[in-house]
């Protein structure tokens, strides 16, 4: 009963949503209001109706009701709680079904808080989000129905993957697909000012705070999974460049690019187009990725079960969404009347660097996940594309583009002075060139990326906090007054400083792990001790214990630094019965200096055990990184301006006012 | 990023420039668009299985630096082994390595080493830090031995007799379970067949 009524919930969906993309459309087209409003209430039903069907599906799982195909494939009645639950989307339709809710549920939040856009475009942004979800309910509908039932039903089920069976991966495709759908949003606002064929700092104000609060659920999705990958997999790595890593890392770039040239849109008036087109390729690569992920076009460790049939549709809906967008673009966008002028040297024109290196790197980033299909289909030839192609790529693509960070926040509006900036910025100059000559001197082991890196995060981190340094006018006047414009710099500014502090966090992180890792692999007898990372790591033995639904091979390193206990560490590897697999749980001991990384594997059959040991210096900064990101994107989004919309541009010029030459800039 | 130039040139571009650069997204689009299509009907899991029950081509490649042994189609003489492909620059290698390792150890199946496309230095630093499971390891640079066994991506095993014929390959990471399921049976088979045609 509790599937039969979810499956019809879908179905009444599809219903309401249709009417959603259809009656407000041609409500704007002819101005008539009674025709627009139909698409707020209809937005909400549509929400209610899928949230409904979700809970139902979750029923499902809790119940572990077998005679439903989709527990059955992937769930078990002796999985703990939590994973009963996030079984519901570790699966392909239940992963969809998800992927709609938070869909319908962005398009509720546009109903409810959109209250002040103009009424046209209002009701053209929730047709066009209604028409996303047509197509996503039909494709669950038609292709990947998750309530089909079992006759007769089985008593037990398959189990869901063990590698999938852990905390972070219980919350990481939600935070993914608010993300990712969440980029809808802005893409929606793209095409309905397509159709409206207008599009002015107003428009760049309302779809703002959307793509700032999509960008920082696929930030802290990216970094969830990255870290999960760090602990799980046990190899210490945290990036892939996994095809299925690349579909959620592009849209991130487009998202990254496209919160930066709304600025542009919104302050100056200029680079519209370009706008326009980042949000429909922000979410077109979003949809790429879905495809990506649930074609089986690419080879991945990710990759759901999958089947040509859903392929096809898939492909079919993503031509028609993005195919149709680009065209309507291309038909558009000539008419959109470009606004500011400014010089290649000014804020815009480090916003312009920012969104062509970003803009490079996901192409590039396209290029590499793409082109063993493209091989394929012109040769037959099969490769795959790994790290050292797009290491290769990133590292000259995001060096300038960190080096113009330092100097774009302090660049005035439509023109510039770079001797200028570099003149207020030449302390931070010397000190980063010391620094960098510092470090060549003390710590140069051959490689000159390391000493690149370092500089790198030295010179940012200074230059963030001398810009916020002159806008407070820090030690030049007095400290009364340098407090009160602390307290007076909009939020948004905060937000910026904080999340390009991340970025250095993060250049940090990955540097000095990178650089400084150190790495032992060897067999391991009781008693015996090795050294990592200046800790002494004496292994005590490893015994097999059972878990709920495992069995696991637990080793024990007691650790000492000079004569003195510092921590007992104890890896496990994990063996699972449904489905027979095996994973590993390292044990790490995580301090803001450093990790100490150790992993156990098999037994040698004569006593020892096969373990790694790794020492990885500041690698936790990369995580922490990402969530200075994620708080500078909260702090933006907090901002009172974003949260008001459109009508504040007076108050926020009087308040600007009053913080004298700074400006209020983002 | 046509629009920063643009925009500094205020309007002065001719208004089919503007229409051709509204229409390159789309180009591009509908060009990646057709080779997904094409990407549907090919699977990038199945495998060229045109080699498998064929003869191993012929092969001669140098060792490693500091290795002594090479490996050429005329070191295949054992009843059962692996020609393991594999690189340092492989993630999915190192997946790989610890069971390969093991395997050695308990001496289960003779394993040879094609080193895929890879740096030779890089090679044995990795060799020397994981571990070196392979009894002969032949280096394969530009990968042109690698395409006439159809090597498409790495790690990739193939289980040769003792004639030379290739018998079956693995794509991928070998796992416990492929290894319990799939390769152990089938290599104690593969010896009971070379005992009985050898009494």
């Amino acid at each position: 009963m509790v599937p039969e009524l979810g499956h019809y919930a879908l179905v009444l969906a599809i219903v309401v949503a249709t009417v959603q993309a259809v009656i407000p459309q041609i409500g704007a087209a002819r101005r008539d209001a009674a025709w627009m409003a139909i698409a707020a209430p209809a937005a909400r039903a549509q929400f209610w109706l899928v949230l409904l069907s979700f809970i139902c599906l979750t029923i499902s799982y809790v119940t572990s009701d077998f005679s439903v195909e989709n527990v059955f494939q992937n769930s078990h009645s002796l999985k703990p709680m939590i994973y009963k639950i996030s079984g519901v989307w570790g699966n392909h339709e239940g992963s969809l079904l998800l992927w709609i809710l938070i869909l319908t549920l962005f398009g509720a939040a546009v109903a409810q808080f959109g209250d002040n856009l103009p009424p046209s475009l209002k009701a053209r942004v929730l047709s066009v989000q209604a028409m996303i979800g047509v197509g996503f309910l039909s494709f669950i509908l038609f292709t990947s129905n998750p309530f089909a039932r079992l006759d007769p039903a089985p008593l037990e089920g398959n189990g869901l993957n063990p590698l999938l069976q852990d905390p972070a991966l219980a919350i990481h495709p939600p935070f993914l697909y608010l993300g990712y759908v969440g980029l809808s949003v802005a893409f929606s606002f793209a095409v309905a000012a397509l159709i409206e064929g207008r599009v002015d700092p107003a428009w760049a104000r309302w779809v703002r705070p959307w793509t700032l609060a999509a960008w920082g659920c696929l930030t802290a999705g990216i970094s969830l999974g990255s870290y999960w990958a760090y602990y799980e997999l046990g190899w210490g790595g945290w990036w892939f460049w996994d095809p299925v890593e690349n579909a959620s890392f592009m849209p991130w770039l487009a998202a990254t690019a496209l919160l930066h040239s709304a600025i542009v849109v919104e302050k100056r008036d200029a680079l519209k187009s370009w706008t326009i087109l980042l949000a429909i390729l922000a979410f077109s690569l979003s949809l790429l990725g879905t495809f990506l992920v649930r074609s089986g076009v690419l080879n991945s460790v990710h990759a759901f079960a999958t089947d040509p049939e859903r392929g096809v549709f898939i492909l079919a809906f993503l031509i028609a969404v993005v195919g149709g967008s680009l065209t309507l673009f291309a038909i558009r966008a000539p008419s959109l009347k470009g606004g500011g002028l400014f010089q290649p040297v000014s804020r815009e024109g480090t916003l312009v660097l920012n969104n062509l290196l970003l803009s490079t790197a996901c192409a590039t980033v396209l290029l590499g996940t793409l082109y063993p299909l493209f091989l394929d289909a012109v040769t037959g030839e099969k490769v795959s594309v790994g790290a050292p192609y797009f290491n290769a790529i990133f590292v000259p693509l995001m060096t300038p583009l960190i080096a113009a960070l330092g100097v774009g926040p302090m660049m005035a509006w439509k023109r510039g002075d770079l001797l200028g900036v570099l003149g207020r910025l030449k302390l931070v100059v010397f000190v980063t060139l010391v620094a960098a000559g510092f470090m060549f001197w003390a710590v140069y082991d051959g490689m000159l990326l390391a000493v690149l890196g370092m500089a790198l995060v030295v010179w940012l981190v200074l230059s963030v906090v001398w810009e916020w340094g002159e806008r407070v006018k820090l030690f030049r006047v007095g400290i009364g007054e340098t407090w009160a414009r602390a307290r007076g710099l909009p939020r948004s500014a905060y937000g910026m400083s904080l999340a390009h502090l991340g970025v250095a966090l993060m250049v940090l992180g990955i540097t000095a792990s990178e650089a400084w890792q150190e790495e032992i692999q060897t067999i391991m007898r009781p008693g015996d001790v090795q050294q990592v990372g200046g800790f002494d790591l004496t292994f005590v033995g490893a015994q097999t214990l059972p878990g709920p639904n495992y069995s696991a091979l637990t080793g024990s390193f007691v650790v000492t630094r000079d004569g003195r206990p510092v921590t007992v560490l104890q890896p496990e590897k994990r063996t699972f019965t449904n489905p027979p697999e095996e994973t590993t749980e390292a044990a790490i001991r995580t301090t803001f200096a450093g990790d100490l990384y150790t992993v156990v594997g098999e037994a040698d059959g004569e006593g020892g055990y096969a373990v790694r040991l790794y020492y990885k210096p500041l690698v936790v900064w990369i995580w922490l990184g990402t969530v200075a990101m994620i708080g500078g994107g909260l702090a933006s989004l907090s901002d009172r301006r974003l949260r008001v919309g459109a009508p504040s541009t007076r108050r926020t010029e009087t308040h600007a006012a009053g913080l004298a030459a700074a400006g209020a800039g983002d | 990023m046509t629009e920063a130039t643009e925009t500094a040139a205020g309007a002065r571009k001719a208004p089919a420039t503007r229409w051709l650069v509204g229409l390159l997204p789309v180009v591009v689009f509908a060009t990646i668009g057709w080779f997904l299509y094409q990407g549907l009907s090919l699977d990038p899991k199945t495998i060229p299985s045109a080699l498998i029950n064929k003869p191993v081509p012929e092969f001669d490649l140098p060792p490693l630096p500091g290795h002594e042994r090479g490996l050429s189609r005329a070191d295949l003489t054992e009843p059962v082994q692996l020609v393991n492909v594999f690189a340092s620059w492989c993630v999915a290698c190192r997946v790989e390595h610890p069971l390969l390792m093991e395997m050695q150890r308990k001496g289960v199946v003779p394993i040879h080493g094609l080193n895929y496309k890879d740096g030779p230095s890089d090679a044995v630093a990795w060799l020397n830090q994981y571990g070196d499971p392979y009894d002969r390891i032949g280096v394969d640079l530009n990968g042109r031995v690698g395409i006439d066994f159809g090597v498409y991506g790495v790690p990739e095993t193939f289980i040769v007799d003792g004639k030379g014929v290739i018998v079956e390959k693995i794509i991928g990471p070998i796992t416990p379970m492929i290894l319990q399921e799939k390769l152990l049976p089938l290599i104690a088979k593969m010896r009971a067949d070379a005992g009985a045609a050898r009494p």
